[in-house]
This record gives C-alpha cells, sequence and structure tokens, in this order.
C-alpha cells in the first residue's frame, strides 16, 4: 500500500499484481462496510463483487482524472457494481406489468400527512393538474417508465424490459419530467410552489 | 392505471427538483468521488460539481451509493 494516485494507475496499467492484490484487499474492506445494510451482501457475494469491481476499474483506470484519490474513485465503482448486481438478483424474476399493475404506493419520499384542509384542497388540485398532464403529454414508454421507477424498481432493470439501457432510461424519464414540469409551469405552478404543497 | 395519491406525491416533488439539464448517472458516476470527498471537508462544493448534488437529489439510485461510498469513507478504516 502507501501508493499515491499516479502510482495506482501506473501499477494497474502495468498488471502490477501486488497493486491488484493490494486493490483487492482495499475494495474488501471499503465494501463490507459500504454494504454492511445489505444482508444479502455475504463473504461470497462481496468476494465475486470485488472480483467484477477488479476488471472494471483495470477497463477504466485510463478515465481516472486524479481529482480524487485513486482508491475513493475505485471504491464508487465497486459500490456501483455490487448495488446495480444485488438490484439485479433482487428484481430480476418480477415482471413489469406486476410492478406497475400493483396498486400500492411506495414509500420513497416523506410526505406530511397532516396538512391542513386549505393544504389538501390545493394539494387536491394539484394532484388532478398532473394526472391530466400525464396523461396529455407523456408517451405510453414514459408513463410506464415513471411509474416502475416510482414503485422502486432499478432503471437498469426497467431498461432490460423495455429493451433500452439505462442511459437512454434516465433520458426518457429526465424528458418526461420537464414535460410535467412545463405542464405544472403552464398551469401557473413554479417549482417552489410545488416543494411547498408536497413537503407540508 | 392511474398513479396513487403518493406516488403522484413523489412525482410531484421530483418534478419540482427537475433541471433542463442534467447529467446521467454514469456521468454521476465519474464525479461522485470528487463530490464525496470534498463534501467531507465541509467545505462549499465547486461549480462543476453543482450538477451531482442535483443529480443525487432525483436519482434514488446514485443516492444510495453515494451514501454508502459516504459509510465508507467517515470510517477509520477507510483502506487507503
Amino acid at each position: 500500500m502507501g501508493r499515491d494516485n499516479d502510482r495506482w494507475v501506473e501499477d494497474l496499467k502495468a498488471g502490477d499484481e501486488s497493486a491488484i492484490a493490494d486493490l483487492r484487499d482495499a475494495l474488501r474492506r471499503n465494501l463490507r462496510k459500504a454494504l454492511s445494510p445489505h444482508p444479502r451482501a455475504d463473504e461470497s457475494f462481496l468476494e465475486d463483487a470485488v472480483q467484477d469491481s477488479i476488471l472494471r476499474i483495470i477497463q477504466r483506470v485510463n478515465q481516472f482524472q486524479g481529482r480524487s484519490r485513486f482508491l475513493t474513485w475505485a471504491t464508487s465503482i465497486a459500490i456501483h457494481v455490487a448495488m446495480g448486481e444485488l438490484r439485479r438478483k433482487r428484481w430480476q424474476d418480477v415482471s413489469l406489468d406486476d410492478v406497475i399493475s400493483d396498486a400500492t404506493g411506495s414509500p420513497n419520499f416523506a410526505i406530511d400527512r397532516q396538512a391542513t384542509p386549505d393544504a389538501e384542497l390545493e394539494r387536491k388540485s394539484l394532484r388532478a393538474l398532473m394526472e391530466r398532464v400525464i396523461e396529455e403529454e407523456l408517451t405510453e414508454k414514459q408513463r410506464t417508465a415513471l411509474r416502475a421507477e416510482l414503485k422502486g424498481m432499478p432503471q437498469a432493470e426497467i431498461a432490460r424490459h423495455l429493451g433500452s439501457n439505462r442511459n437512454a432510461m434516465y433520458k426518457l424519464t429526465h424528458d418526461a419530467r420537464k414535460k410535467l414540469k412545463a405542464g405544472l409551469e403552464a398551469a401557473g405552478y413554479t417549482a417552489t410552489d410545488v416543494a411547498t404543497m408536497v413537503t407540508r | 392505471m392511474p398513479l396513487s395519491k403518493q406516488e403522484i406525491d413523489d412525482l410531484l416533488r421530483l418534478v419540482g427538483l427537475t433541471e433542463r439539464t442534467e447529467i446521467n448517472c454514469e456521468q454521476c458516476l465519474a464525479l461522485v468521488a470528487e463530490f464525496a470527498e470534498q463534501k467531507l471537508t465541509g467545505k462549499s462544493i465547486h461549480e462543476g460539481l453543482v450538477a451531482v448534488e442535483q443529480h443525487l437529489t432525483v436519482c434514488s439510485e446514485c443516492r444510495e451509493e453515494y451514501e454508502a461510498l459516504r459509510r465508507t469513507l467517515n470510517d477509520k478504516s477507510f483502506a487507503d
């Protein structure tokens, strides 16, 4: 250990076995901590995730720009690889149809349910407007992707079901959110109005 | 099938946070290590990282990964 950023990059590019072994040890420790709240991330899972991450890091080592410590960058990639795999395993047998037809809500965001009658009326009116804009402005694919995302389905899984990829899925839902925002603005609501109404 | 009240509220919150230009998850991943280290110092983030902060407000998966990274950086035994 004790390598600076340049040394890590040089050694990994050269395929230095001691650098790879040190990276493996560091990622194992860091991933264990990072994934501590996830019971499915057992030692066997961590070992596979570390191995996959090392391959990914070596493939991308030329993209490291030295704007953070090398191991912080490498750990961010390892977390991305490991969490992607945890999500994939959790959702691989769930169909998109089942997700979007599920009538139960997903508690992603805390909303104050103790609103005053006036605030609740205002919120009801905003919800009705939102439903209309969703129906009139979004494509069927955008509605499906947004609904699945709100149910907690990972973007990579939504993309797989829709024959797309995660970046394209992000663009699809971002475009949908922009259309909805434009629809609300056209009706006189600002982002601040919306934020105030849904959080109070 | 129409969205539930809660899903519409969740969507409204996301729409309120939406910007005309946003980085995607891949671009966020490329910058999140630098962002996490900057945040750890307690100083304000520089302009190039504002887009990361915004992305983390609208992308629950990247936010989950960022929180996991923070958990490792906050740990005294962070392997470095």
